[in-house]
């Protein structure tokens, strides 16, 4: 049985270095972007493999879908010249078997040095602290409790990528009309529910199993990305709902905020949750910070403000 | 009866896999974009259809049976719908179906290029 | 087992570095890059299969580094598409 895993284990390694290498040499940029876009689809298998299911659920709905569905997105827009690597030239060679040479003994240097390293792990303080958080599962208590400064900032840089993209120009009408391809409304209409009803159930069980704000909103957007390739959102490109878009994709951001001050006023640390009310308090950021991942990655495909 | 049942999933699972075989032998051997998509389409649904079946005879109970029988579906709604986004925007696109018996060399990769 | 993914992930970080400062394309630069962070991902990942059990930290790390490397891919998409549409909108 052990030598069927590891077999297994050997064909994720040599598929996902097949794949790297098609998305990053392949000739044509449109069959890059599809295998980078399954690179993504095996990771999310690694993932499981390597015991970070949390991750998985994210990759999956984020790598392969949402920065797919960017990139494919941008490719239909870019021009088609210019996408092929430019052939090495007589005098390039040395330099570039050189630059070759260096890559692989850095990385072959990365992989030894790690190998070495001692591997403490925090594996058991977090478990002692567990009981404090509010939840069960350790992640999520780390996310939302032990180290919710990382949270906080990470939800801020999205929030900024979200206002470079759209102080850029405004918003792109999509590529393909919705109203050529009848499939798709119908599709999003019958998918409608459980784009809601799958990140309600992941937000609930991120308290006590993989799950939580982040493949909630990542599912959640990616429902989101197809509502907008559809058309089946106009109210987002009405000048007079801006505000409320605005204050949505703020919302995380404000909450997190919000709940940081709390602690400080109640406990004096910023940051700090009181145990007693932890749980409930959690549960309300990762609403907010659901909705807002959801709507920050709808945003981020729209490449541009709406309603300009 | 679960013995049998285990041994119904291993029959229904490896007939599975032999669906994606053809589908994805359909996919490199097929010349242009619709015959591909149809050779995918079909048997890949179908693969993951004994594929979904043969677990759902090995889970433990009937709600993970269940649940992986929902996986089948949602999947058979998302292909269908996928595969004709593809076959009609490559028609809009302006990509012709190939009738008439097709030459072998002349399958090249740029049919494939926009999507 | 966690020795194969690490040594999955140096190849990973070589062969994007190479493509990186290989090509001139922007698109293929975003991929590059995507490629670079999952091989770091990978890496801490498996590193944080210790001997007292899987290590939860690095795992949240990585769970906000995936949110973070999409909102930079959109960023830089972003850039690269609305030039475009600038230079195509000046010289119809």
């Amino acid at each position: 049985m052990s030598g069927l895993v590891i077999g297994f284990d050997l064909l994720l390694v040599a598929g996902l270095a097949w794949l790297a290498w098609q998305a990053l040499f392949d000739r044509h940029r449109f069959s890059a972007v599809v295998h980078f876009m399954a690179f993504g689809l095996v990771m999310a298998l690694v993932w499981v493999r390597l015991d970070a299911l949390d991750i998985a659920l994210a990759e999956a709905a984020i790598g392969a879908g949402v920065t797919g569905a960017l990139l494919l997105a941008a490719l239909g827009r870019l021009p088609a010249t210019g996408g092929h690597s430019p052939a090495w030239r007589a005098a390039q060679r040395p330099l570039v078997l050189l630059a070759l040479s260096t890559a692989l003994l850095a990385t072959l240097a990365l992989a030894w040095v790690a190998w070495q390293l001692p591997r403490p792990g925090l594996a058991v303080p977090i478990a002692e602290a567990l009981p404090e958080s509010g939840v069960t599962h350790a992640v999520t208590a780390i996310l939302l409790n032990l180290r919710a400064w990382d949270t906080l900032l990470e939800i801020a840089v999205m929030l900024t990528g979200v206002f470079l993209v759209w102080s850029l120009g405004a918003a792109l009408v999509p590529y393909a009309p919705a109203t050529a391809l009848p499939g798709l409304p119908a599709l999003t209409r019958l998918l409608h529910p459980l784009f809601l009803l799958v990140p309600a159930y992941l937000l609930w069980r991120g308290s006590h199993a993989p799950g939580g704000a982040f493949p909630a909103g990542a599912v959640l957007g990616a429902g989101g990305v197809l509502l907008v390739l559809a058309g089946a959102l106009p109210w987002m490109h009405e000048p007079r709902r801006q505000p409320l878009l605005r204050l949505l994709l703020a919302a995380g951001l404000l909450l997190f905020l919000a709940v940081a001050l709390g602690g400080l006023l109640l406990t004096g640390t910023f940051l700090a949750i009181p145990a007693s009310m932890a749980g409930n308090v959690i549960l309300a950021v990762e609403t907010a910070a659901a909705l807002s991942i959801a709507l920050m990655l709808m945003a981020f495909y729209l490449y541009g403000e709406p309603g300009r | 009866m679960t013995e049998w049942l285990s041994l119904l999933g291993y029959v229904l699972i490896t007939a599975g896999a032999i669906f994606f075989i053809t589908g994805s032998l359909g996919l490199i051997r097929f010349p242009d974009l619709y015959a591909r998509l149809h050779a995918l389409t079909k048997a890949d649904n179908l693969g993951l259809g004994l594929i979904c079946l043969g677990l759902a005879c090995q889970a433990p109970d009937l709600a993970a049976a269940l649940k992986i029988l929902l996986v089948w579906g949602l999947i058979l709604i998302a292909t269908s719908i996928g595969a004709t986004l593809i076959a009609s925007t490559a028609l809009a696109c302006g990509l012709r179906p190939r009738l008439g018996r097709p030459s072998p060399p002349a399958v090249t990769r740029d049919d494939t290029r926009r999507p | 087992m966690s020795e194969l993914y690490l040594l999955l992930a140096a190849a990973l970080a070589g062969m994007a570095l190479v493509g990186l400062f290989r090509t001139a394309d922007l698109l293929r630069r975003v991929l590059a890059l995507n490629v670079l962070a999952s091989a770091v991902f990978l890496l801490l990942v498996s590193m944080a299969r210790t001997a007292e059990g899987v290590d939860p930290l690095p795992h949240a790390m990585v769970l906000t580094g995936i949110v973070v490397a999409v909102s930079t891919t959109a960023a830089m998409l972003a850039f690269a598409v609305q030039s475009h549409e600038r230079r195509r909108r000046e010289r119809p």
